[in-house]
């Protein structure tokens, strides 16, 4: 029976998410320090909506990552909303590609205010590698405007929490345009 | 090299791996030998070679029953043509498309000569990857471009389109359904979003930061580009890598493709509502991630993996701590699988959906762990083994039936077949030094690299010129053959199973986008 073998692989698991033998300990303060500071800004939850605008996918790995149950980000109130139509943070990756340009801003636009981009890993705040070329718009700043940038190759999974946590406490959100 | 009754004349550059030139004209006819044996076309790309006083090239990579053949044939400078190859090889029609793209070089008799990799960022008598393109910066922001579909008419079709953004954290890409009701008639793909210019990047650079522009090219298969990059640079520059460092280079790829299928073995129990599946292998993700981390000093194991070895090396008490925690995952994941197989809605979506039989996935090319899904059984690892793989015993992994069932049970498989191998390296772990430096390249010389990575054949076929910069560099991901085969796979299913379908195939964009 496959929920006998789901209870029991549950029990036995437990919560990795809390206090954990194999979790790092500062980790863990600097995942409830987060969640208080989510809590005081939103007095809820803040909705994040992903753009893609060219990446190499190694920083979608890690925000695939942050959506396991370790940073149980659900329980500190961070969202992946499904629209941008919907979100707070624009978080976006890569380069801007020629090819997203459009469709970068127009995700943008899309946004009701207050309204946050956080640009994230070394090519969306710098170009990366990829730079500036007859494919590529460089640093996701060129293409709109930008709040918080987290740099790393990809930025590991805390790092991201501690972006987007900067962007959302920083108080003074873009005005339209 | 012998491949039919004739002798092709291809010269050994390294295990497996041949070289070989020809006129357009016996390109083709050793096209026509190579499926008539059985075997694939795997990559083609082209490059311009006017400064060198002759016109341009067009390269292609088979598979063959003696390994891989790189065959090259000159084309004019005016007006380069070769003849179509999409003919013999279906998976040739969207690599052709992009060497059109970037560099005006035409095949001859085509059914399909729409525009691929440009979308509007170019115009159409723009070829950026020819030596003296200019880059002149966009004028200004451009609206959508427009694409010709094809259509499917008739009472009741209508046309669902996604993207090139998605609803979750996926890479960019466009994708057209033709449906009635909820049943897909045609799905047509768009890509080319995350184009950002790679090869043209790779121009002038030194070769190690090659190694690392390399493994950006699908940062999910970094140390598979990487190590195909690598190997193609030393190939060329005659190079001796040392023996721990090649094993090393394995414990890397290895590590890899177990987080990968850890990944897409989670998602896929997401996928069909099955949220303790995801948890539960993001947990061990997780956890293998971290001891990466800790081991090696990258989660993703970027940039290890270095021209002449790797740049960081294992100790004994790291030894056992992976060879641990590889046991416990290898248990852990045995549970899991006791879970998926027991799990009637999870066996009910997965098996029969999104179906490529075996003989469709002969035709058209599908390779890698979806073509070992479809019974196309190929594993570089196993039938052409570089060092230390000739010394493992790689068991391949293979089912029948295509479908998603079957592309998660390959996963299954080679999650348990890459820990052993994870333990067996560690324990065989050859001592010595971990890298030797390159002797300085003096003249101009090419080279290529064959990695089997998680998601199929990597293949990076490199250019050095006399100055010891890299001339120009074609990586190739396996998802330039798989991607035709997810449209195929999906006709006649519901548009609500197509993400799981798609992602069972997790394919790369960036990695064929470049």
């Amino acid at each position: 029976m496959a929920a006998t073998l789901i209870l029991r692989k549950i029990f036995k698991t437990g919560f990795v998410s809390e206090p954990a033998p194999h979790a790092d300990a500062a980790l863990r303060t600097r995942e409830q320090a987060l969640h208080a500071e989510i809590l005081k800004v939103f007095g809820q939850a803040v909705a994040i909506r992903h753009v893609d605008a060219g990446s190499c996918n190694g920083c979608e790995l890690e925000i695939h990552a942050v959506n396991g149950p370790h940073y149980n980000i659900d329980g500190m109130g961070v969202k992946f909303a499904a629209s941008p139509r919907h979100a707070d943070v624009l978080l976006v990756t890569g380069p801007v590609s020629r090819n997203m340009e459009a469709s970068l801003k127009r995700a943008y636009d899309a946004m009701p205010e207050p309204r946050w981009v956080v640009a994230m890993g070394e090519c969306a705040c710098s170009g990366g590698m990829f730079g500036e070329s007859y494919a590529s718009c460089g640093k996701v700043a060129n293409v709109i405007p930008v709040d918080v940038e987290i740099p790393g190759c990809p930025p590991t999974p805390v790092a991201l929490l501690q972006g987007i946590l900067a962007a959302v406490s920083a108080g003074r959100p873009h005005a339209a345009g | 090299m012998r491949i039919g009754d004739h002798d092709w004349s291809l010269d050994a550059i390294g295990r497996h791996r041949w070289r070989g030139r020809m006129e357009p004209g016996r390109l083709l006819a050793l096209a026509r030998a190579v499926k008539d044996e059985g075997g694939q076309l795997v990559a083609l790309w082209g490059t311009d070679d006017r400064r060198d006083g002759a016109g341009f090239g067009i390269h292609a990579a088979f598979l063959t029953s003696a390994g891989l053949a790189w065959v090259s044939s000159a084309l004019a400078a005016d007006a380069p043509a070769y003849p179509d190859l999409a003919h013999i090889f279906p998976q040739a029609d969207r690599m052709q498309r992009a060497t059109y793209d970037l560099l005006g070089i035409r095949a001859e008799g085509a059914v399909d000569e729409r525009k691929w990799l440009r979308h509007n960022a170019w115009a159409e008598d723009e070829f950026p990857l020819r030596k003296d393109h200019a880059f002149r910066p966009a004028v200004s922001p451009r609206g959508p471009e427009a694409y010709p579909f094809i259509r499917v008419e008739g009472d009741g079709v209508h046309e669902i389109a996604v993207g090139p953004i998605h609803a979750g954290t996926i890479e960019p890409g466009h994708f057209r359904f033709s449906v009635i009701g909820d049943r897909i008639l045609k799905l047509e793909a768009r890509l080319g979003y995350a184009h950002k210019g790679i090869e043209k990047r790779f121009e002038g650079m030194d070769l190690a930061t090659g190694a690392r522009l390399a493994g950006r090219v699908s940062g999910d298969s970094h140390s598979a580009f990487a190590w195909a990059y690598c190997m193609a640079v030393e190939t060329a520059a005659a190079a001796t890598v040392p023996g721990r460092a090649l094993w090393l280079r394995a414990l890397f790829l290895e590590i890899e493709r177990v987080a990968n299928h850890l990944g897409d073995l989670g998602y896929l129990g997401n996928d069909v509502g099955l949220a303790f599946g995801f948890a539960q292998f993001w947990r061990l993700k997780e956890d293998w991630m971290r001891m990466t981390a800790s081991l090696f000093g990258h989660r993703y194991l970027f940039d290890r993996i270095v021209p002449g070895g790797v740049a960081v090396d294992i100790d004994d008490a790291g030894r056992a701590e992976l060879d641990a925690l590889a046991r416990r995952i290898g248990a852990e994941a045995r549970e899991l699988k006791a879970v998926y197989d027991e799990h009637p809605t999870l066996q009910d979506r997965f098996a029969d959906t999104g179906v490529c039989r075996p003989e469709l996935a002969a035709q058209l090319g599908l390779t890698g762990l979806a073509g070992r899904a479809s019974a196309q059984a190929w594993d570089a690892r196993t039938q052409f083994p570089q060092t230390p793989y000739d010394e493992l015993d790689v068991s391949m992994a293979t089912q029948r039936r295509g479908d998603v069932l079957a592309r998660a049970e390959v996963r299954f498989a080679e999650v348990h077949e890459s820990l052993r191998l994870i333990s067996d390296i560690l324990a065989r772990l050859p001592a010595g030094p971990v890298h030797a430096p390159l002797e300085p390249v003096r003249a101009a010389c090419e080279g290529l690299g064959w990695v089997e990575g998680w998601r199929g054949e990597v293949v990076v076929a490199v250019r050095i010129a006399a100055d010891g910069t890299l001339d120009r560099v074609h990586p190739h991901d396996p998802s330039w053959q798989n991607w035709p085969l997810l449209e195929m796979g999906v006709l006649g299913n519901i548009v609500p199973d197509f993400p799981l379908v798609n992602k069972s195939f997790n394919l790369s964009y960036s990695g064929t986008d470049l």
